[in-house]
């Protein structure tokens, strides 16, 4: 649900990471906050345990210029991947805009995947919303783990509907930008629609 | 979608602005902020510009959210109101119409019982604006309002974000 503040001409949004335990979430969010202008982000937040396990969320803001004269302004949020952290995840969506699932090139992760992408439906589900029709993006990522498992297999098992997808490297930050941009994107193109 | 878009028109931030000054002033406090339940900052007044305020926000929606999971957890509906007591300052937090955040930070100057008595006083107040302004979107969106400022734009617009 995004805020739209005529006194002070801000728009906000909310993005959402979702995405199995260590896919790479968090990582997305610290490329982009190490590769964005000082001025166009605020302080990354991340709420983790000392092992550096996403323990509640991490947060983001950033600030994309203007449209129209309104400040567009986008809060990305990751969840905490792993299985037992389910209450927290249900939180972290109330109120997103669009979602980017994040998932696991690794093999041996393609479980966690779906695990992972059915939890995110019965999530969203909960909070009212329905992944079909919300601005929602795949990011396939790991791609540079030897073995990775093909795109075309990725792709049948979790894009069935064939949303927009993008290979992506978070570490090197290949395929991040470009993930960010469709999702914002999308939920622009989602506010134009004026619901 | 579950939930409308919150929209914030001038002349009610205006209202919003005004019953956040007095109850500053009469609760003797430091700083207030007025949080969306998630997590977007509406209004703050006082020493507003001593705190990373957007960080604020999205840590206190989170704290009120984990807290109203645990009090489902225990049947009740949700905690209305959180205080955190620290070793100068201290943070008042409670649902206002069951959809924003008040915070009060405080210190010495102040008590807890007096931000009690003022906040409730308020959260009244504040609540007759939410209750307006939620009626007026309602209202805006029925009547598919061409001033919607994001009605218009086109791909171009939304491409130049990024270039």
């Amino acid at each position: 649900m995004s805020f739209i503040n005529y006194a002070s001409r801000e728009i906000n949004c909310k993005i959402v990471y979702y995405g199995p335990g260590l896919c790479g979430k968090t990582t997305n969010l610290q490329f982009i906050y190490q590769q964005t202008a000082p001025e166009a982000r605020g302080k990354m937040i991340s709420l983790a345990t000392e092992t550096e396990r996403t323990l509640f969320f991490d947060f983001m803001p950033l600030s994309l210029g203007e449209i129209r004269g309104f400040k567009t302004r986008f809060h990305l949020y990751t969840v905490p991947g792993q299985v037992f952290y389910d209450a927290s995840r249900k939180l972290i969506l109330k109120g997103v805009d669009g979602v980017v699932f994040v998932a696991d090139s690794h093999e041996e992760r393609m479980d966690a995947n779906a695990e992972s992408l059915e939890n995110l439906r019965i999530n969203l589900k909960e909070q009212g919303y329905d992944l079909d029709k919300l601005p929602y993006i795949i990011q396939y990522n790991k791609r540079d783990v030897p073995g990775a498992m093909p795109v075309e297999e990725l792709r049948r098992e979790l894009n069935p509907a064939n949303v927009p997808e993008f290979e992506a490297c978070a570490t090197s930050g290949e395929g991040v930008f470009e993930t960010l941009k469709a999702v914002a994107k999308l939920i622009l193109i989602d506010l134009k629609k004026g619901k | 979608m579950s939930n409308p878009t919150l929209v914030m028109y001038e002349q009610e931030s205006r209202e919003v602005n005004d019953a956040l000054e007095r109850l500053l002033k009469e609760a003797n406090a430091t700083v207030i902020f007025l949080v969306d339940k998630n997590g977007q900052l509406i209004s703050g007044v006082g020493e507003t510009e001593r705190f990373d305020t957007t960080s604020l926000a999205s840590l206190t929606a989170g704290n009120i959210a984990a807290t109203g999971g645990l009090a489902k957890l225990i049947g009740e509906k949700e905690f209305s109101i959180l205080f955190h007591e620290g070793e100068k300052d201290n943070l008042h937090i409670s649902i206002v119409c069951g959809r924003v955040i008040l915070v009060v930070l405080f210190d010495s100057r102040s008590s807890l019982g007096l931000v009690r008595l003022r906040v409730k006083k308020s959260s009244e107040e504040l609540s007759c604006i939410f209750e307006k302004l939620l009626k007026k979107s309602e209202e805006r969106i029925k009547r598919d309002s061409s001033d919607f400022p994001f009605a218009e734009i086109t791909d171009d617009d939304i491409d130049n974000l990024f270039s």
